[in-house]
């Protein structure tokens, strides 16, 4: 990680503390509670984010984020409950983000659709097959432990908000610290970010564009299938029709405003599920009284702010969106 | 026989052949999918047949359906010409709903003749606001439309729930939605007929002679064929967008207001979900032609209108057109794989659909 | 420098022949490279010279025929089978990532490692060795868009040797440079065939071809046209066999009639894409009855002069009179309205719409005048009028005029392109690189369309990065270098050496004070 990120993160950070115990006083309960929930709704939201990313990286718009959320929490979940194993649902939720990875792949690549329009198909199949397949009144076998992380766990306030979470959560943070590493610092990172800013320049030195936008638009998918039993097994524990409730647009503004940087989408989900953890409290504490759709719409108002303001300095990966053909 | 086979594929080809492919393929997955969900897909196609056309109610339904379709479908359509994606249709056509509701109860005394036109007209001009605004940022601070409108629509949804769960709803109501429309706003219906079809039917011709024939539309057709050669040409590329935006989001408003003042005669969340991104796949499915968005429209219409009667007759869930449209959208976005399957010819280039290249500019 | 007949066969090309859809782009082709030799690749543009080395490079797979490589037969399926079999090839546009730095760029695809991880030291070691050792000075930490094209052609030549590459394939190397820079890069291809490289040197100009190729080989329509020595023949022999035919290489033109001062441009400053100052401060004056040519290497501002002037770019400072009448905010439709026509630079991006009909493009400026349209209706019959007659005065090739115009051929298009800006008699012509990528025939036809226009009175600009193509046509030549109109010289006086020089920023004594 860069140093400049880091500060950047130390600072958010430390601006947050500061608000929340400004407001709580020394409520260490609140406090705890209002960052825990920053965390958790920062979860899916990261996940997505990368998902997004990774494609964008590698030259693949992917707007069927949704849907792979959906159908991970979908599949996830049933599986969790017809196998009555927690981790053999995560793995299937992970598998049906790959799969519809790939079938964005195969749409987006292969058959060279409008990668916006095969986004949309998967989105719309997504909510239209899981809401058709849904029967509801089943329930998990059981609900998803913390893992507490020991000593580091056993810190005050910190410990709890950050080392004491289901696993979804730290694979959330580690997938972000793993996709930075591997695409700043490997063999493979180099490549696929050649192939999504200049694809010809790869293709023309022996890189294979078609292998590695298969490969890592599956990968992504992967994760946005994380979020999605992230959503379901693990948060709710149970699964609902559109449960994913536009948090995948929500992940696309945040990867957006993580400038295509697995941080940098770290740092937006963090900052994103902060503000709805820190409303959701005072609304609580009937401090304010703003309607929660409001609150739903910061996101993309911030995005649509930051297009408006930034204009043509917003810099995606050169050439996502285009298919690749040979001349 | 070649030659025969050959010239009947050249005429069927542009325009109807791979749309009606596609249909008929996503009839056969859809029929898999009931099938393993334990129906009969045969059953539970003719029911949704008979649930569009059984007789004059169950038609005139079919063509209540299919008018705010062919709205949002010509929404879409006037935006690809233009070289736009404008996924926020739907956005749009909430806003007009709401706000063609919002006049149909709040002003009354008005006669019909005044009151019906004046809220169509306000819906219209409240689907155009977040067009232009998604038009202004494409257009001169180079945002993409395509996130700018995922994100509008995002907003717009809360908007308008707020609006009719807060400050609009009705009165003493548990639920979200708005005080019914005032009888004089209400569309009419002639026998069975809803009247906002014809006027539906006839914007479909008339968006088809501003693109085709005026010089307005060969403005906007240039820009959306060529952004540079428009430039060049002297034509005001930045404004023809932000027009083209205007009047894909006003088709789109007057789609909701017609809904509203034709059929719920409220607003009400939920009511609209879908009907925007329907649009998509019309426009697609009429290959971006004006008028054939009116058969394109018509055809989901049918499976919209059909699939109530499906769901009571065989119990297959009316989500399963859904996928049938998901379906049709992947084939006529993806005519590689009809032709691939049908062992059409077909040149590339024309097929091609690119309708975003990146989201920068 | 001569190579032995004997020396070792590198790279053989047998028989190769490669279809398209109506069209034979390389017809039985076969040529031979040996150890250490210099091959030029001439031929005129659509000769097949690209198909050829693209089948070389594994970019399209031949349909009959045999590439041998040291003497093996070898099925080239990807550029990366080419890049193991020692080939590296510099393409025409250049294949970098612009956001990447040099050393990343150049070791893309064959990385050094440590451990898992990328070890970038090593790459930044490995190309300050290479530009060492070849003379091919560059940064490697530097990002590749903020080096200028010559360099970046550089970063693509260690590209290749950091492959160890022993054939180099390089294609149009000289479109894009100024004639030293052009010098420098001829003779790099010495010292690296003097090491044993072996080098296809793609072009379709002579004057290079005759300065550094051992050989020649020159294809015509898809066909080797003939096989020649540079001491066999001239330049007006390979471009006899180049075309076919003889070929008159000047225009006929009478002597200029000047009248009034038509174009009136004063300190004239534009910025490019990226905010940089490209036009800095142009000054001149254009009378009618002549052709003025602006000759300069490209990316000295050529493009944002011509589009200002056109009122498809702002300008940040000075003024443009047209006629007397002030244009300097002018839209692109207020300056057509005062009689500027102006055939643009790239014609694919800017000239037409490919899927417009060839009517609708031929009234592509006009279409909302009359009586092309009234109140706002268009009239499609009086714009089928007018195409059928502008396809027969201009000799427009196409089936019809409701021939959509991408599926015509690049003369053709640029002759319909050229026909509707001549249309209505101008009062300006900006002509932008009007022949580029168009067939002889075609050339010969739009400069004698130039050449009328400026006897029937009209002032003339034209913008030209073939030399040749600017002396022969102009009757002064203001050349840009960074900008700036370094000199105003009568084309009757200029030099080839002179404009040159000129053109590579060397300062002419009179010129020193203006442009400082």
């Amino acid at each position: 990680m860069s140093r400049a990120a880091v500060v950047k993160l130390v600072a958010l950070a430390a601006v947050a503390l500061a608000a929340v115990y400004a407001y709580n006083g020394i409520d260490d309960v609140k406090t705890t509670s209002v960052l825990s929930a920053s965390v958790r709704f920062a979860t899916p939201l990261v996940l997505g984010a990368l998902c997004g990313m990774l494609g964008e990286r590698t030259g693949v718009i992917n707007i069927g984020i949704e849907g792979q959320m959906l159908t991970g929490a979908f599949v996830g979940f049933f599986t969790a409950v017809a196998t009555g194993s927690i981790l053999l649902g995560v793995v299937a939720a992970a598998a049906s983000g790959v799969l519809l990875g790939a079938f964005l792949a195969v749409c987006a690549v292969s058959w060279r659709t409008d990668q916006i329009i095969a986004g949309t198909v998967i989105t719309i199949l997504a909510t239209g097959l899981t809401s058709y397949l849904y029967t509801p009144g089943k329930v998990l076998p059981s609900s998803v432990p913390p893992w507490k992380i020991p000593l580091l766990g056993d810190l005050p306030l910190v410990g709890r908000v950050l080392f004491d979470l289901p696993p979804l959560q730290y694979t959330a943070a580690l997938a972000a610290v793993a996709l930075h590493v591997l695409l700043f610092r490997t063999r493979w990172g180099l490549r696929s970010r050649a192939v999504g800013e200049h694809p010809s320049a790869a293709d023309t030195v022996g890189v294979s564009v078609w292998k590695l936008r298969y490969l890592n638009i599956a990968l992504a998918g992967g994760l946005a299938g994380l979020a999605g039993a992230h959503l379901s097994i693990e948060s709710a524990s149970t699964f609902e029709r559109g449960m994913s409730n536009g948090l995948g647009f929500t992940a696309l503004a945040i990867m957006i405003f993580g400038w295509w940087k697995p941080f940098g989408a770290l740092a937006g989900a963090l900052f994103f599920g902060f503000l709805l953890g820190l409303t959701n409290q005072l609304q609580f504490d009937k401090v304010i009284d703003i309607p929660p759709q409001f609150v739903s719409m910061l996101a993309p108002a911030l995005t649509i702010a930051v297009l408006a303001i930034l204009g043509t300095r917003v810099r995606p990966p050169a050439a996502a969106g285009t298919p690749y053909t040979k001349e | 026989m070649r030659a025969e086979s050959a010239r009947l594929a050249r005429v069927l080809r542009p325009s109807a052949l791979l749309p009606l492919a596609a249909v008929a393929l996503a009839l056969v997955v859809g029929a898999v999918v009931i099938a393993l969900d334990g129906a009969n897909p045969l059953r539970a196609y003719g029911a949704l047949v008979l649930g569009a056309f059984g007789g004059w109610e169950e038609f005139g339904r079919t063509l209540e359906k299919a008018t705010p379709l062919i709205l949002s479908g010509l929404a879409v359509t006037v935006g690809l010409k233009a070289g736009l994606f404008n996924i926020g249709a739907q956005g749009q056509l909430l806003l007009g709903a709401i706000f063609s509701a919002y006049l149909g109860w709040k002003v009354t005394g008005l006669p019909a003749v005044v009151h019906i036109p004046l809220c169509l007209l306000v819906g219209a001009a409240f689907g155009a606001v977040p067009a232009v605004v998604a038009g202004v940022l494409k257009a001169w601070r180079g945002a993409h439309e395509v996130i700018v409108t995922i994100m509008l629509n995002a907003i717009l949804v809360n908007l308008t729930d707020w609006l009719a769960g807060g400050p609009w709803q009705e009165k003493g109501q548990a639920i979200s939605r708005t005080p019914a429309i005032a009888d004089s706003a209400a569309i009419p219906r002639v026998a069975e007929l809803p009247l906002g079809f014809f006027v539906a039917f006839a914007l479909a011709f008339v968006v088809w002679f501003v693109i085709e024939r005026t010089t307005f539309g060969f403005r906007l057709r240039t820009v959306g064929s060529n952004r540079n050669a428009a430039h060049y040409a002297g034509i005001p590329v930045r404004w023809v967008t932000v027009a083209a935006m205007a009047m894909s989001g006003a088709l789109a408003g007057l789609g909701g207001a017609i809904e509203t003042q034709g059929v719920i005669g409220r607003y009400e969340p939920g009511f609209n979900a879908s009907l925007g991104f329907d649009g998509i796949t019309i426009a697609l499915l009429a290959k971006a032609h004006p008028r054939s968005a009116i058969p394109a429209a018509f055809l989901v219409a049918i499976l919209r209108a059909g699939s109530s009667k499906m769901q009571a007759d065989t119990r297959v869930e009316p989500e399963i057109i859904d996928v049938l449209l998901a379906v049709i959208l992947l084939l006529v976005a993806a005519p590689i794989v009809l032709r691939t399957l049908l062992r059409i010819r077909g040149d590339r280039q024309h097929d091609e659909l690119r309708l975003t290249a990146g989201w920068g500019s | 420098m001569t190579v032995a007949d004997d020396a070792e066969i590198v790279l053989e090309a047998l028989h190769l022949t490669k279809r398209f859809p109506g069209v034979v782009a390389n017809d039985d082709v076969t040529v031979r490279l040996r150890k250490g030799e210099i091959l030029g690749l001439l031929g005129e543009n659509g000769a097949g010279k690209s198909t050829l080395v693209k089948m070389l490079f594994g970019l399209y797979r031949p349909d009959e025929g045999e590439v041998r490589i040291r003497g093996e037969v070898v099925q080239v399926r990807n550029p990366g089978d080419a890049i193991r079999r020692g080939l590296g090839m510099v393409h025409q546009h250049f294949q970098l990532v612009p956001v990447m730095t040099v050393a990343e760029n150049v070791v893309l695809g064959a990385e050094p490692r440590r451990g898992p991880l990328l070890d970038l030291r090593a790459a930044a070691r490995r190309v300050r060795e290479l530009s060492e050792r070849f003379g091919l000075a560059v940064d490697p930490d530097a990002v590749v868009e903020d080096l200028p094209v010559g360099t970046q052609q550089r970063v693509e030549i260690i590209k290749a040797l950091y492959r160890d590459a022993e054939i180099l394939i390089l294609d149009e190397p000289t479109a894009v440079l100024t004639p030293q820079e052009t010098d420098e890069l001829l003779q790099i291809l010495r010292d690296l065939a003097a090491r044993g490289v072996s080098v296809v040197f793609i072009t379709h100009k002579l004057r290079e071809v005759m300065a550094v190729a051992d050989r020649v080989v020159v294809l015509r329509g898809g066909k080797v046209a003939g096989e020649t020595t540079p001491a066999q023949t001239d330049e007006a022999g390979l471009a006899n066999l180049m075309v076919g035919r003889t070929v008159v290489l000047h225009v006929d033109k009478a002597p200029a009639a000047p009248g009034a001062v038509v174009l009136d441009v004063a300190g004239l400053v534009v910025r490019d894409d990226r905010g940089q100052e490209a036009v800095r401060g142009i000054s001149l004056q254009l009378r009618s009855g002549e052709i003025l040519g602006v000759a300069g290497v490209e990316g000295n501002g050529q493009r944002e002069l011509v589009e200002a002037l056109c009122g498809m770019r702002a300008k940040a400072a000075g003024t443009v009179h047209i006629g007397g009448a002030d244009a300097t905010h002018g839209s692109p439709h207020e300056v057509h309205a005062l009689g500027v026509s102006h055939v643009p630079e790239d014609r694919e991006k800017d000239g037409f719409v490919a899927a417009y009909s060839v009517a609708d493009n031929l009234v592509l400026n006009r279409f909302d005048e009359r009586p092309f349209a009234r109140r706002g209706i268009r009239r499609l019959d009086a714009v089928e009028t007018e195409a059928t007659a502008l396809v027969e005065r201009f000799d427009i090739r196409t089936p019809s005029v409701s021939t959509p115009m991408s599926s015509l051929s690049g003369g053709n298009k640029q002759k319909a392109i050229v026909a509707r800006e001549l249309a209505q008699a101008p009062v300006l012509l900006v002509a932008s690189q009007p022949t580029r990528g168009v067939d002889v025939g075609s050339i010969e036809f739009i400069h004698n369309q130039i050449v009328a226009a400026r006897d029937a009175g009209a002032a003339v600009l034209l913008v030209s990065a073939e030399l040749d193509e600017v002396m022969g046509l102009a009757d002064r030549i203001a050349v840009l270098y960074a900008g700036r109109v370094v000199e105003v010289v009568d084309a009757a006086e200029a030099s080839r050496e002179r404009l040159g020089l000129l053109m590579a920023g060397a300062v002419s004594g009179a010129a020193a004070g203006a442009a400082r």
